[in-house]
């Protein structure tokens, strides 16, 4: 496997050429990729946001929002821009501290998680040998800010929805946790980068997926209710709870709600692309196709051609899976509290174990298929 | 200084600074739910501790047990209980806060005094890092195997006993003939009878 391109390396490279001290030349660049992928995370929301309105546009046979900017795509700034120009209310009753700081509880963990996302061999923020561990870490986090802004809002709707939203969260989390300890028994670390490495090579049948259908199952239906998308949106369930723990918000903290369900679905799709749908690598493998023709891996402009294209392949891969989440959104009823815990801990959870035991015993008797 | 050690004191600072002062707010704080969200934000601070030992696996694990599952259990508890009693004052409260904080003075410098005292035999090993995975598994299936099964027979001991207690059914053992006694019953409202019948209602 070659080591693809080293921007890091070049950058600091061409800065101590240019008399700058190594040390120095390094500090620079570390908030580059940090910059880079924040920004990337927060035009995702746009994307995203404009996606869900012409789907359900479609799916309601609408035509969704056309006039700001073309095709609509500024309808998302135009719903910012009003979000920041509200008044920002915080009720009489509510206690104020907690109710400013459980949005940010919220929003901060997802974008954290970024921290993990590889886009490429070399492209991503940090490669942490903890790596996804620490996304399924971070995302326990957020139910302490559901219920912070949950108790803070002095509402019992709001109280309720945050309770929801925490159940929920916690009981999907383990079903969750076991199909990705599966995807890691088969690829013998936790780094996101080993993770991919492990499913690359044949192209798109190296993939997760083949291996690993039920674990793709369990974690896609666990990373919707993680979200919050519809069949599972309980916590903010309108006909019962008015809008659960966001219905005293206003402004830029419910923005901040919204941000971060749009970040974290993105986000979930990601992952989900990275752990089963073979991440930046394409269906067919870019390596075999050059050593097909007689082309050195290590040629500068195969690299770059190899490196935008697995940027690309992550997002088309992310953005199809976030197309079925949107299309399931505005298909699907949503269920009721004690069928999606039912659901939860007597159906997932316990196939969610079977299938790890599966896994172990698949790795024991064909090292080969299954990760020595 | 090098930048990574100037970040490292910094970041030390900080994350100590909000470690005491969450404590001390978990403690002396009235309202328990303040309580209970500066404990999280307390293990948030030691898995920032963590991460400065280079210790980025037990960090992470830290944040998924106590604050993801531990503080979110005791939130839980706080709010579902919802035991509204309004706080009596006691004559001659600061006697006993005065003999705790005295208790408190004591045991921190005695600790204090001991830490100081102790000619620590500082590790020269490097530290695993990134491969502490590999270590703390290896470690659980050899020399602390016994340790960790005991615990995870702990930890199914509990689980089944929260069980038997969520699914705690009364059975009043009465025959089906005779009437059900009045202690088995809860307080209930009488309730009035409204609109039985048909177009006697008020207002119609």
């Amino acid at each position: 496997m070659n080591q693809g391109i080293d921007l890091q390396g070049s950058f600091v490279n061409a800065l101590v050429d240019l008399g700058i001290s190594p040390g120095a030349a390094s500090a620079l660049w570390l908030p580059l990729p940090m910059v880079v992928i924040l920004i990337g995370a927060t035009v995702s929301i746009f994307v995203t946001v404009w996606l869900e309105r012409k789907i359900s546009a479609a799916a309601q046979q609408r035509i969704g929002p056309e006039f700001a900017g073309p095709l609509g795509t500024l309808q998302a700034a135009a719903d910012g821009i009003k979000l920041i120009f509200k008044e920002d209310i915080t009720p009489a009753k509510a206690d104020p501290i907690l109710f400013t700081l459980g949005p940010a509880i919220v929003v901060i963990p997802v974008f954290l998680s970024y921290l993990i996302v590889p886009f490429g061999q070399n492209l991503v923020i940090t490669d942490l040998g903890v790596g996804i561990f620490l996304w399924i870490a971070l995302s326990s986090i957020a139910p302490i800010g559901l219920l912070m802004s949950g108790y803070s809002s002095n509402n019992k709707y709001s109280l309720l929805g945050g309770l929801r939203a925490a159940a929920q969260s916690i009981s999907y989390e383990i079903p969750m946790a076991l199909a990705v300890l599966a995807v890691v028994l088969m690829s013998n670390s936790l780094s996101t980068i080993d993770i991919v490495n492990q499913q690359s090579g044949y192209g798109i049948l190296g993939w997760n997926i083949w291996r690993q259908p039920a674990g793709f199952l369990i974690f896609w239906i666990a990373a919707l209710a993680e979200c919050e998308r519809l069949p599972f949106d309980l916590p903010e369930a309108e006909e019962e709870l008015v809008a659960g723990y966001q219905t005293e918000y206003t402004g830029m903290k419910f923005g901040l709600f919204y941000v971060g369900s749009y970040v974290n679905l993105v986000l979930s799709a990601l992952i989900v692309s990275i752990l089963y749908l073979g991440g930046w690598e394409s269906p067919i493998s870019v390596s075999w196709l050059a050593s097909l023709i007689g082309v050195s891996e290590t040629t500068p402009w195969l690299q770059v051609i190899t490196a935008s294209l697995g940027i690309m392949m992550t997002l088309f891969k992310a953005y199809a899976l976030v197309f079925i989440a949107v299309l399931l959104r505005w298909t699907m009823p949503r269920i009721r509290i004690d069928q999606l815990l039912d659901f939860g801990w007597k159906f997932l959870l316990p196939v969610a174990l079977v299938n790890l035991l599966l896994t172990a015993a698949l790795k024991l008797a064909f090292p080969v298929a299954f990760g020595g | 200084m090098t930048l990574a050690e100037g970040v490292q004191l910094v970041a030390f600072g900080i994350l100590t600074a909000m470690t005491l002062g969450g404590a001390l707010g978990v403690v002396l704080l009235d309202n328990i739910v303040y309580s209970a969200f500066l404990l999280g934000g307390v293990f948030t601070s030691m898995a920032g501790l963590y991460i400065l030992l280079n210790a980025g696996f037990v960090a992470a694990a830290q944040v998924l047990v106590y604050v993801g599952a531990v503080n979110v259990l005791i939130l839980f508890g706080i709010m579902l209980v919802n035991k509204e009693q309004e706080f009596t004052p006691i004559k001659q409260a600061w006697v006993g806060k005065v003999a705790t904080g005295g208790v408190c003075v004591g045991l921190f410098a005695l600790l204090t005094a001991s830490v100081l005292n102790t000619p620590w035999a500082i590790s020269a090993e490097v530290p695993t890092g990134e491969m502490a995975t590999v270590v703390i598994g290896i470690h659980f299936f050899t020399d602390y195997l016994l340790p960790f099964e005991l615990a995870s027979v702990l930890l199914l001991i509990a689980l089944i006993g929260a069980i038997v207690l969520a699914r705690r059914e009364f059975i009043p053992d009465v025959a089906p003939g005779e009437p059900a006694s009045e202690a088995l019953q809860l307080p209930e409202r009488p309730r009035e009878l409204v609109s039985s019948v048909p177009g006697s209602e008020p207002g119609r």
